[in-house]
């Protein structure tokens, strides 16, 4: 099946935030902090202010004096109001890449210039890239006491007692190194200001939320702002977000009344947009002689960066919430530490805490096999929840909800994982490796992955007298097919071709709220809703045809033709236009919107296998076989379900093994370029197998489906750490550190 | 002395997808992908590092791929430069490689698709019938961070079945 979205994208007309501009447009540039840690104490914009075309520098003085700082959007706490971030550094900069001053001019070229002529002053301070530097050093914020600004206990079934009591225990240190969503487009805005409007382009993933937030620190009415997404170049959790440069655009806009478009260079990118994923857990596990798991205690550790952006401590508490993943543990200990740093604040990236997590977990669960000789595969098996032991609630709460895992049938994901990537045979091909002087290994890692994050969300379809269908959706479209699976929805309920349902999304002026694309929810959320509303819409139409008398009395049962509507036991499609007038006659409105709400969300699972081969000179990982079980309730579309799982593993692969923000002890970015910041090509990906099973749809929405988006990269790196552990015969605690890397193998060959 | 940063202009002709363009007083330090993409507004190529890292910007100068961002358009005079916009017969249709992709889901957000697009033509060019691992070498300097590569594949081993036709989209 062929994506809506597809054609402009081939030929090169589609327009991305980059490719628009207005009359009499200006560029912005940002001039950012070179310091870690530093007191400002001047900066000097003459010089920048006389350059040619030059139309404005600003500080954070020439900002209004009472600017709130940016909200929290997901997971607030009030302990942490103290460390939010302000459009502009005011007396301090706490990381590389804090904006300090921004420069308006008549092109980008000219900004350029201009921004190297700010001259600021700075007193070094000193600089906490590490948690132990953090911890022991003074709090970055005056009001702070400690740069430990979030600690939450869950304590179930005896806790640290219940480990000293198990008659097995393993004690070991995980770490997951600094990396983030990296998408092929960096971030940009262009607003057009008209009379007292501002028109915002370049906004995503949540534009009603940012437009609320906008209009807060403008202090305007939000109807004055329009907000128009265009063509996005990838999201994966950073892009989307309210970012200082999503009040300065504006504003500068509003100021200059002129039209202000930035577009962020990668350089930039990489120190400004949200980092993500690093984090540090201290884990005891007490286990018994058969693996079967007894009590599990964790110190999670998360390096938060300077600043609290707007997904609060979303990332920490997924990870604490979601550790448990598919197995019973009779007791559990957990202290979750959000500290402060020098470093660029992080926030999501997809699969946030779960990619963490699962590492922890699953690579744990290897660990167990290892130290009691047992197979891991039998291992996860004697832990794993049975089916009907679902609907689970393991007691912890995630984005405010109690996670109860709803649905699902973990062993047999499992075996059938294990079917797939031939484990029975596996000692056979370590066999036939070792003869040809390579190392063979085979390891698996289960996913339970969370989606569907409600309150709600809106459709609304409208009939045309030509036989179309508007649909138009809060949610947005960051390349996962929005467009496209809305417009099946609605096809597959109405009984017409999806080509002629026209899907509008992402423009305030057109759909009036809504939530938006993230935390997996626009299939569960928008989808249900689209369901609703075609449902409602199949109802009405059957009803008017009907009340005249055509077609079947007791049942909605249309097909949409493109010569009309076909009602059945009726052979004569009725014209459109003549389904209209009739409506209109009886006062019936063929504009239906409809509302899906979810109080829960829901869970897909599934299991990632991973089998490598692996050159003992050289400590090179060849990933001779990838594959994916996951069961996502219903699939509205399995190619589409299969893009997200096969592009999830892509980027799980690179957290796995290459990609790396790597900070020196005086907080610069070692790895700032694209040369630097190794992101998977064409040549590391492997050949991915995914089978998708609808084992268990969700019983919370009308479709029975659950979000297929992050469950591909959750997995990832837990089932490569225990392939290649098991490929060099490594002992239970090794490969606890991401990435993994070819000195890291080679140690442990030796 | 040299003039001040800025202030020159330089006016030149390229040639873009066998059309003449000209490009009047812009710096002379404007890189191609700024020429192609604010002055020319083909605004197809695009542009994801700046630094010839990520192959977003790739276009045919001569015949062979070109970084636009590592490029200035005044290097491009008297060149012919083939851009994303210059691969299908028409507006209205596609070639076999575009309607490969279209088929195979070759891109999920698209961004990249363009150097993709580009880097495909020019393997297919030089080899029209590469294995997969041709393919992916082939592939090696544009990066996608959506589709795992492994569409992106398929569509060129696609296109070079001649399984797919020129279609209109």
């Amino acid at each position: 099946m062929r994506r809506q979205e597809d054609p402009p994208l081939l030929r090169g007309t589609a327009r991305f935030v980059a490719d628009l501009q207005a009359p009499g447009m200006l560029e912005a540039v940002i001039v950012r902090s070179i310091h870690g840690h530093a007191r400002i104490d001047a900066i000097d914009c003459a010089a920048a202010r006389a350059m040619p075309g030059v139309r404005a520098v600003i500080v954070a003085r020439d900002l209004p004096a009472d600017l709130d700082p940016i909200a929290m959007r997901l997971s607030p706490a009030p302990e942490l109001a103290e460390a939010l971030q302000y459009p502009l550094a005011q007396e301090r900069v706490r990381y590389v890449g804090e904006p300090l001053a921004v420069v308006v001019a008549s092109s980008r070229y000219l900004a350029e210039d201009a921004a190297w002529a700010v001259r600021v002053r700075y007193t070094p301070l000193e600089t906490m890239a590490s948690l132990s530097t953090a911890l022991a050093g003074a709090p970055l914020f005056d009001g702070l006491d400690s740069n430990q600004v979030y600690l939450r206990t869950h304590q179930k079934g005896g806790g640290n007692a219940a480990v000293a009591a198990s008659p097995r225990r393993l004690k070991m240190t995980f770490s997951i190194q600094r990396h983030t969503g990296m998408p092929l487009e960096t971030r940009g805005l262009l607003v057009v200001p008209d009379g007292d409007r501002l028109t915002v382009y370049g906004s995503t993933k949540v534009v009603f939320f940012n437009r609320r937030i906008l209009s807060h620190l403008l202090k305007v009415p939000v109807a004055s702002l329009r907000f128009v997404e265009t063509a996005v170049g990838g999201g994966f959790g950073i892009r989307g977000e309210f970012y200082p440069e999503d009040f300065l655009i504006p504003y500068l806009a509003r100021l200059l009344q002129a039209p202000v478009r930035w577009i962020e260079d990668r350089v930039e990118h990489l120190q400004a947009a949200n980092h993500s994923r690093e984090q540090w857990h201290e884990v005891e596990v007490g286990f018994d002689e058969t693996g079967q798991v007894m009590a599990l205690a964790d110190d999670i550790w998360v390096d938060n960066g300077a600043y609290i952006r707007t997904h609060g401590v979303t990332v920490p508490e997924l990870t604490q919430a979601m550790l448990p993943g598919p197995y019973v543990w009779p007791a559990l200990d957990s202290r979750l530490h959000v500290v402060l740093t020098n470093k660029t604040p992080i926030g999501t990236y997809r699969a946030p805490g779960r990619f963490e997590g699962t590492f922890v977990r699953e690579r744990l669960l290897d660990a167990i096999a290892a130290s009691l000789h047992l197979d891991p595969l039998t291992v996860r098996r004697r832990n794993l929840l049975q089916p009907e032991q679902l609907p689970y609630s393991n007691g912890l709460l995630a984005l405010g909800q109690e996670v109860k895992l709803d649905s699902g049938d973990y062993p047999a994901a499992l075996n059938r994982a294990a079917e797939l990537m031939q484990a029975a045979e596996i000692g056979e091909r370590k066999r036939l490796a070792r003869r040809s002087g390579r190392l063979r290994g085979l390891g698996f890692a289960f996913v339970v992955e969370k989606s569907g994050l409600g309150p709600w969300e809106d459709s609304r379809l409208v009939l045309h007298a030509d036989g179309t269908v508007t649909g138009f959706t809060g949610l947005a479209d960051l390349g996962q097919g929005t467009k496209t699976l809305l417009a099946r929805v609605v096809a597959d309920c109405l009984g017409m071709a999806m080509e002629r349902v026209r899907v509008v999304y992402g423009d305030t002026d057109q759909v009036a709220e809504g939530f938006g694309t993230f935390a997996s929810r626009g299939t569960v959320m928008g989808g249900s809703a689209a369901y609703l509303a075609a449902v409602e819409l199949r109802r009405r139409v059957s009803a008017v045809l009907r009340s005249d008398g055509i077609g079947c009395p007791d049942r909605d049962d249309i097909t949409m033709t493109p010569s009309g509507i076909v009602a059945s036991g009726v052979a004569r499609p009725v014209p459109y236009g003549e389904v209209l007038r009739r409506a209109e006659l009886q006062g019936v409105a063929l504009d239906v919107t409809e509302r899906f709400q979810a109080t829960a969300m829901t869970y897909p699972y599934g299991a990632h296998g991973c089998e490598v081969d692996i050159d003992p000179g050289t400590g090179g990982v060849s990933i001779v076989r990838y594959g994916v079980v996951y069961d996502v309730g219903r699939a509205i579309n399995r190619e589409l379900v299969v893009d997200q799982i096969v592009g999830g593993v892509a980027q799980g692969l690179g957290g796995a093994m290459l990609e790396e923000l790597a900070y020196d002890s005086h907080g610069q970015l070692q790895t700032g370029t694209l040369l630097d910041y190794l992101l998977p090509g064409a040549c590391e990906v492997p050949e991915i197998e995914v089978v998708v099973t609808e084992n268990a749809p969700a019983p919370s929405n009308p479709l029975g489906v659950k979000g297929a988006g992050e469950g591909g990269a959750a997995g990832v790196a837990p089932a490569l750490a225990n392939a290649v552990a098991d490929a060099v015969g490594a002992p239970p605690e090794a490969f606890a550190a991401l990435p993994i890397r070819p000195q890291e193998i080679l140690r442990w060959i030796r | 002395m040299l003039p001040q940063r800025g202030t020159e202009r330089v006016s030149y002709t390229l040639l873009v997808n066998q059309q003449t363009y000209t490009v009047e007083q812009v710096e002379p330090r404007m890189l191609l992908a700024d020429v192609l993409r604010e002055v020319l507004r083909l605004t197809g190529t695009h542009l994801g590092c700046e630094h010839g890292a990520c192959g977003a910007c790739t276009v045919l100068v001569d015949g062979r791929p070109v970084r636009s961002c590592l490029m200035l358009g005044i290097q491009a005079q008297n060149q012919s430069i083939i851009t994303v916009e210059g691969l299908s017969a028409s507006d209205a249709t596609l070639s076999t490689l575009q309607t490969a992709f279209w088929d195979e889901h070759a891109l999920q957000c698209g961004f990249c698709t363009p150097g993709m697009l580009i880097a495909a033509t020019h393997l297919l060019h030089e080899n029209p019938h590469p294995s997969r691992q041709q393919i992916r070498e082939a592939l090696s300097g544009n990066l996608c961070r959506c589709t795992g590569y492994q569409n992106i594949v398929n569509a060129i081993e696609r296109a070079a079945g001649g399984e797919g036709t020129e279609s209109r989209g």
